[in-house]
């Protein structure tokens, strides 16, 4: 079958039934299955049916999913292996954290991601999230992760606002909670939020009605990084258990590492961390890890080397002596790669201090490095993220729809 | 004219003598004219107020030797006018108030002023502690001897450490004139500088900076050292670590002039306290790990540590309700302070007459007060005790215009049921 339209049709009981689901005449219905030149809509369902269809499939006991609206239409072929969107399988307000989150959940939002990657490669837009509006409360700067999470939503049809707050007016004036009960009376969907403070992100997200995405929280967590370079890994190997990960740099300071460390654990990789000891926190080992302060050593036949970049400003005081020390101990060149698999695969969550950790050779060979890949894996995570909180949000109001 | 009040029936506990028997006080004139299990055994003359105990410890008042008020500076957050009421609802009739308030207490007029207050609230008797450096700042000492004559009862910069060990030298030296006590909040704080919490697995988790344990114990032993070469007095608020608890046991053997006390949250509660992020359980010192907190009960059972004081900082919800690295320490404690010190007992890590002592006469006694005892002819100050009763700790219950205690919603045994201060009831259950 060719015809998404007359496939949903067929699943829900025919065009009286469908029609009664979304509230127009059966006529227009029909008009579905015409080609455009007839008054048709060439075979697919309007988007604007979309949601309230799934809903209403779903109170009659039907299984429909987003999917079933592209079902055998060629020009957009669904991802084989995404499954349906299925909020059971995620059934989490906010995504604050990886810590918490079953491997299944994990394996779910993966899933979805790489069913977006070919939605974004198309250049194409879903309207999954029509209607919603996300707004970007950064607290920190970013450039990369803001613009991801708004092309993110954009894709899935989202009203993206984006707002940033120096930290420092935060501190004159407006608190933190004050800040989300504004935002909160502005009624947003999703909220995406990044604040130079461990846990701010969880404190907002108790005083929001709305879904939170955590953008990076202080040294915590930055969820949806990890998720994207879990993706970059599965898309690259096919697997993420069994696989040996080198987390190299300053492990101290990033929430890019304790949100691996959570995600790779859990997905069964072995994980190490190698860097300087000023810059590997106390008993980090009782998180699941292998701690190496040789560099040599801590890459030794490993899968996936994942450098971090040196926080500079969030060191208070000398963690290293200096860059070019730092470098030539931990710096990522060849003679140090070499230690790894030949195969070995080089990740970095950007930006890129090119000679402080990374060497440029290393960082721009394209046989080995997956950087660029991340950043597009990026998007393709933001959005199964944002699909999932929206998920098991109410549905939008209704004059929120255009009139049939 | 004379008033007599007899309070008969009582289980009269006085640890500053062991005194353990069923009997009767009889207050005169604010103090304490008979006490004894003979005392009024052919009943009461007539005339005499009589108040039956109902067969519950009757006890000397609870002393806290340590409560910030605020005032002057954050009356919003606590006054002694309310800090005064909080304590006698928790059978607390003297406290010590630190001297970190806004302006600093560091000047002969503040501590006139606030012993002022302590009269003008009425309620629980007030000794001020005195700052030992100008505006808590470790740089410059305090007039410590006119201080001193002003009513100031010890010296320490309160929620500050006294870094510099040429100052604290200095300190301790000088204070010998007068015996005068200075107090340390041990805390090397260029190690400490920045932390949050407790360095650990919990503080790597949570993405927040960790506190080494051992700036503790650095602090409390570079102090030792300077009080063997002094020959000072010393006292180590709020220990939290087994390493610091151990090192103040060693210093008691080799006979240093020294002292220490906790507060109910660092045997009552250990880091996990702060989940994700509890910012109610922001302290300093941070709350430790289990392990310290059993060497802190232990410390308390060999009575290495001699006394238990509640280390009241109220804070305000706006002081609170930030992101834990923004957040200010401290937590309430003055009403909390007796069921929590019960708890010890019910736990049977210390016998009841230990427990008592820990909140009477130890603080008084080290810092020369006439308070925590019930001997014949010292102030009517006391409290009765139903020890056995179980309530539930709630916030929205507590008298401190703060809320911020870390045991809302614990089961608690134990409570105050009577107040008493020179004689005047000032606090009385109703239920």
């Amino acid at each position: 079958m060719l015809d998404p339209a007359a496939h949903v049709i067929a699943k829900c009981g025919g065009p009286e039934a469908v029609a009664a689901m979304v509230g127009i005449h059966p006529s227009n219905v029909h008009r579905w299955t015409y080609p455009k030149d007839k008054g048709g809509t060439d075979g697919r369902v309007p988007t604007r049916h979309h949601r309230k269809l799934i809903e209403a499939a779903r109170a009659q006991g039907i299984t429909l999913t987003p999917d079933d609206f592209f079902h055998g239409a060629a020009k957009t072929p669904a991802p084989a292996a995404a499954p349906a969107a299925d909020p059971a399988r995620f059934p989490h307000r906010h995504i604050l954290g990886i810590e918490g989150l079953t491997a299944d959940q994990i394996t779910y939002l993966l899933d979805r991601a790489d069913g977006f990657v070919a939605l974004s490669r198309s250049r194409r837009k879903a309207d999954l999230l029509r209607g919603r509006t996300m707004i970007n409360l950064f607290f920190e700067d970013s450039t990369r992760t803001r613009t991801s999470f708004e092309l993110a939503g954009k894709r899935l049809g989202a009203d993206t606002i984006n707002m940033s707050v120096a930290t420092s007016s935060v501190h004159k004036g407006e608190s933190l909670i004050d800040t989300a009960l504004t935002l909160n009376a502005m009624h947003p969907d999703v909220l995406v939020v990044r604040h130079p403070h461990s846990g701010a992100v969880d404190l907002l997200s108790q005083k929001v009605a709305c879904a939170v995405i955590n953008g990076g929280d202080g040294s915590h967590e930055h969820p949806t990084q990890a998720l994207l370079d879990a993706l970059t890994i599965r898309r690259r190997r096919g697997h993420i258990g069994g696989l040996t990960v080198a987390i190299c740099g300053d492990i101290a300071h990033s929430r890019v590492a304790r949100s691996n460390i959570h995600l790779l654990t859990t997905m069964g990789a072995r994980v190490r961390v190698v860097g300087p000891p000023t810059l590997v926190p106390t008993a980090i080992d009782r998180m699941g890890v292998e701690v190496f302060h040789d560099m040599a050593e801590g890459l030794k036949d490993c899968d996936i080397v994942m450098m971090l970049r040196l926080q500079l400003e969030r060191m208070h005081g000398t963690y290293v002596p200096s860059l070019r020390e730092n470098f030539h101990f931990y710096g990522l060149d060849y003679d140090k790669l070499a230690n790894a698999r030949p195969d070995a695969l080089i990740m970095h969550p950007g930006p890129i201090n090119r000679g402080v950790e990374i060497d440029t050779a290393v960082a721009d060979d394209v046989e080995r490095s997956v950087i660029t890949e991340q950043v597009e894996m990026g998007v393709a995570v933001r959005m199964a993220c944002l699909e999932a909180v929206t998920n098991n949000l109410p549905l939008p109001l209704p004059n929120a729809e255009p009139r049939s | 004219m004379t008033t007599r009040t007899a309070y008969i029936n009582a289980r009269l506990m006085d640890p500053s003598c062991n005194r353990d028997e069923i009997g009767a006080l009889v207050v005169e004139d604010g103090r304490i004219a008979d006490i004894g299990a003979g005392v009024l055994a052919g009943g009461a003359p007539d005339g005499m107020a009589v108040v039956d105990c109902g067969g519950h410890v009757l006890a000397p008042g609870l002393v806290d030797s340590r409560v910030l008020v605020h005032e002057p500076g954050e009356t919003y957050k606590e006054s002694v006018a309310s800090a005064a009421a909080a304590a006698v609802s928790g059978g607390i009739t003297t406290i010590c108030t630190l001297p970190n308030t806004n302006p600093v207490i560091d000047d002969v007029s503040l501590v006139e002023f606030m012993i002022a207050r302590g009269h003008d609230a009425g309620l629980v008797k007030l000794h001020p502690f005195a700052a030992l450096t100008v505006g808590a700042r470790g740089e410059k000492l305090t007039e410590m001897g006119l201080l001193r004559e002003a009513g100031a009862i010890a010296f320490t910069d309160g929620t500050a450490a006294i870094a510099d060990p040429v100052l604290m030298r200095r300190a301790l030296a000088y204070a010998t004139t007068w015996g005068a006590l200075i107090i340390q909040h041990p805390e090397e704080p260029n190690l400490a500088r920045g932390g949050q919490m407790n360095e650990g697995e919990i503080a790597t988790r949570l993405g927040l900076q960790g506190i080494p344990p051992c700036a503790e114990v650095m602090m409390i032993e570079r102090d030792l050292h300077l009080v063997a070469l002094t020959g000072g007095r010393y006292h180590a608020a709020h220990v939290s670590t087994a390493a610091a608890i151990d090192a103040i046991r060693k210093a008691k053997g080799r006979g240093l002039d020294v002292t220490c006390d906790t507060a109910p949250h660092y045997f009552g509660l250990n880091e996990t306290a702060i989940g994700e992020y509890r910012t109610f359980a922001k302290l300093s010192p941070p709350l430790r790990t289990e392990d310290d907190r059993r060497a802190v009960v232990e410390g308390l059972a060999d009575g290495t540590i001699d006394i238990v004081a509640s280390d009241h900082i109220p804070q305000d919800p706006d002081s609170k309700r930030l992101p834990y690295a923004q957040s200010i320490a401290g937590a309430t404690g003055l009403e909390t302070l007796l069921p929590l010190v019960l708890e010890l007992y019910h736990n049977k890590a210390l016998s009841l007459m230990a427990a008592l002592r820990a909140v009477t006469c130890a603080p008084a006694a080290r810092l020369g007060l006439d308070a925590g005892t019930l001997a014949k002819g010292a102030a009517a100050d006391f409290t009765v005790i139903d020890t056995e009763r179980p309530w539930r700790i709630r916030e929205d219950h507590l008298l401190s215009k703060s809320r911020n205690t870390l045991f809302d919603g614990r089961p608690v045994q134990g409570c105050c049921l009577r107040t008493v201060i020179d004689g005047r009831t000032v606090f009385a259950r109703e239920d």
